[in-house]
């Protein structure tokens, strides 16, 4: 739509500047809303970090503490360890698969089946989650049981369900279908006609891979993997059914905060909530940043 | 594409289908095995005829629709007036919608929880608090639902007719401009109501009946009737999902969502 279009208005029945006021009041429902329930809690995070929770006064304190704290630091760490490897280890794995479904030159129908049960397994999170997988990989799971029957129990060999390998391996779960969500538009951005030119001037699969094809899906396989960064590191559900709040994740430690103060200082727990809050925002925009550079090729 | 890549391609796949896959046999065979030495659907009768889990998960569908009621009201004539009358507005509701992108959801529920447990906001206990804390969650698929919905259509055209008619502001929104974005409106409901079906950390920690607290709850205590949950709760995000894609064919918009 151009901006001329957005300009003309409806007939004038009424004078333009009550009518302005009208339509301004009709918004107001939703911006009372979210300042209610949306920037007015999430502020209180931000305002509390920077207040000491005894003497009421600004400080940068609760702030200070964040990286002076073992525990704390020990948290950020492994949120963001996991988040790192199940962001690269789906963001690899998604990508070859949602190019097998497209340009692999595999049946028709596996596409629209892929791109369906991936619109479901991204959705499929949470307590259920955590339950399948306890049912496969738990020592008395299916493919523990399978392998056991083989003669190799992974549980001898230092594997767990429980801990940082174990989650990681559930959070792909939810990880490589969003991948593939994400990336299959820029997939079928590739045109062919760039293979075929490549090709043409001699070029190997490798040197078409190389300076044609990866230089051009790089910003986006990049922005996506950041954004499944920031959606394994907001996780908290898949993590807490399935460790009992045993692993030391930060949201974990901000769920514990919540019902009561583990951390002994409230002002701590704001501070903490608020590193999160900054790590996701870095995320967000290093997404949004790469997209733009993703669509001057593809479209 | 040559020959020999092929089998890779397939062997990707097939390594996908298993990621998949395996899980749900896993739980599914499972969630069969209640009874000693047969197969049966004894977890699932179980489950149903438990009235903690009929009363959990009967709160969770109320809320659910609460959700997608308070979203169809709140973002349609929003939405509506941006395109049509107040497109200054639209960066501002555009960062309004995207924030719980930004903000994880248990950040948001420690917000929630501590601004409203102490006077004068003290409605922690409310289930206005919750069905509010549900349509920010389902905010980001909901209004974009609607916005693209609306998108689709003509609405300044729409709207003239509508006036020259006679019709007022009211009948224009919800005789008009509703039913004809309501493929869109749909596709955002079964979103929202996946996300709420699903949705853990609201409910538990503004201490609410709802279906995944229960069922994180009964992993602790019960082997065969969680599985046959995690069956249940997968067939309706399947459901969702599958009438999603029924209503808006064509569309293939990535639909991601949900409460890790």
């Amino acid at each position: 739509m151009t901006t001329f279009d957005e300009k003309r208005d409806a007939p004038e029945a009424r004078p333009a500047r009550r009518k302005m006021s009208w339509a301004w009041l009709g918004v107001m429902p939703f911006f009372l809303f979210a300042f209610i329930f949306l920037l007015y809690p999430s502020s209180t995070i931000v305002v509390r970090s920077f207040i000491d929770p005894n003497t009421h006064a600004f400080t940068f304190k609760n702030i200070l503490a964040l990286f002076g704290n073992h525990y704390i630091l020990g948290a950020y760490w492994i949120s963001i360890e996991i988040s790192l490897l199940t962001s690269v280890g789906g963001g690899v794995f998604g990508f070859l698969l949602a190019y097998a479904a497209i340009r692999g030159g595999l049946p028709k129908f596996m596409r629209s089946a892929l791109m369906t049960f991936c619109g479901v397994a991204s959705n499929f999170a949470g307590v259920p989650l955590a339950f399948a997988f306890i049912a496969l990989l738990s020592p008395t799971g299916m493919l523990i049981g399978w392998l056991r029957e083989l003669g190799y129990n992974p549980y001898f060999h230092g594997f767990t369900l429980y801990t940082f390998w174990g989650l990681s391996i559930v959070y792909m779960y939810f990880q490589f279908p969003l991948m593939v969500l994400i990336i299959a538009p820029a997939i079928d951005g590739l045109r062919r006609e760039w293979l075929e030119a490549s090709e043409n001037l001699g070029a190997s699969s490798f040197q078409y891979w190389r300076y044609v094809a990866f230089p051009i899906l790089l910003p986006s396989i990049m922005g996506t993997m950041i954004l499944l960064f920031g959606n394994s590191f907001g996780a908290f559900a898949t993590a807490q059914a399935l460790t009992g709040g045993q692993i030391n994740l930060v949201t974990i430690v901000i769920g514990s905060q919540i019902s009561g103060d583990v951390l002994g200082n409230p002002g701590l727990g704001y501070a903490l909530a608020l590193g999160m809050v900054v790590i996701m925002a870095l995320a967000i925009i290093g997404y949004t940043l790469l997209q733009r550079r993703t669509e001057r090729w593809l479209r | 594409m040559r020959r020999g890549n092929k089998v890779w391609w397939w062997f990707i796949m097939i390594i996908g289908i298993l990621y998949f896959f395996l899980p749900l046999v896993a739980t599914f065979i499972f969630s069969l095995k209640a009874k000693l030495g047969v197969l049966s659907f004894q977890a699932y009768t179980n489950v149903i005829n438990n009235p903690a889990f009929v009363y959990n998960f009967t709160a969770s569908v109320i809320w659910a629709l609460l959700t997608i009621v308070v979203g169809i009201l709140l973002f349609v004539p929003t939405a509506y007036l941006i395109r049509l009358r107040v497109p200054k507005a639209r960066a501002a509701v555009e960062f309004i919608t995207l924030l719980p992108f930004v903000i994880p959801a248990i950040v948001f529920v420690f917000g929630l929880v501590r601004t409203f447990s102490q006077p004068p906001l003290l409605i922690v206990d409310s289930p206005v608090l919750l069905v509010a804390g549900y349509t920010v969650l389902s905010m980001p698929y909901m209004y974009r639902a609607i916005d693209t919905g609306l998108r689709a259509i003509d609405v300044r055209t729409l709207t003239e007719a509508g006036q020259s008619l006679g019709a007022g502001w009211g009948s224009i929104l919800f005789d008009i401009i509703l039913p004809n974005i309501r493929v869109a409106i749909l596709s955002g409901a079964f979103l929202s109501f996946a996300i709420v079906i699903g949705e853990f950390i609201l409910a538990q920690y503004l201490v609410k009946p709802a279906f995944a607290p229960y069922m994180a709850y009964m992993i602790q205590q019960k082997a065969y009737e969680p599985a046959a949950m995690a069956i249940i709760s997968f067939a309706l995000t399947w459901a969702a999902m599958g009438i999603i894609s029924l209503v808006g064919r064509g569309n293939e918009q990535a639909q991601v969502g949900g409460g890790h």
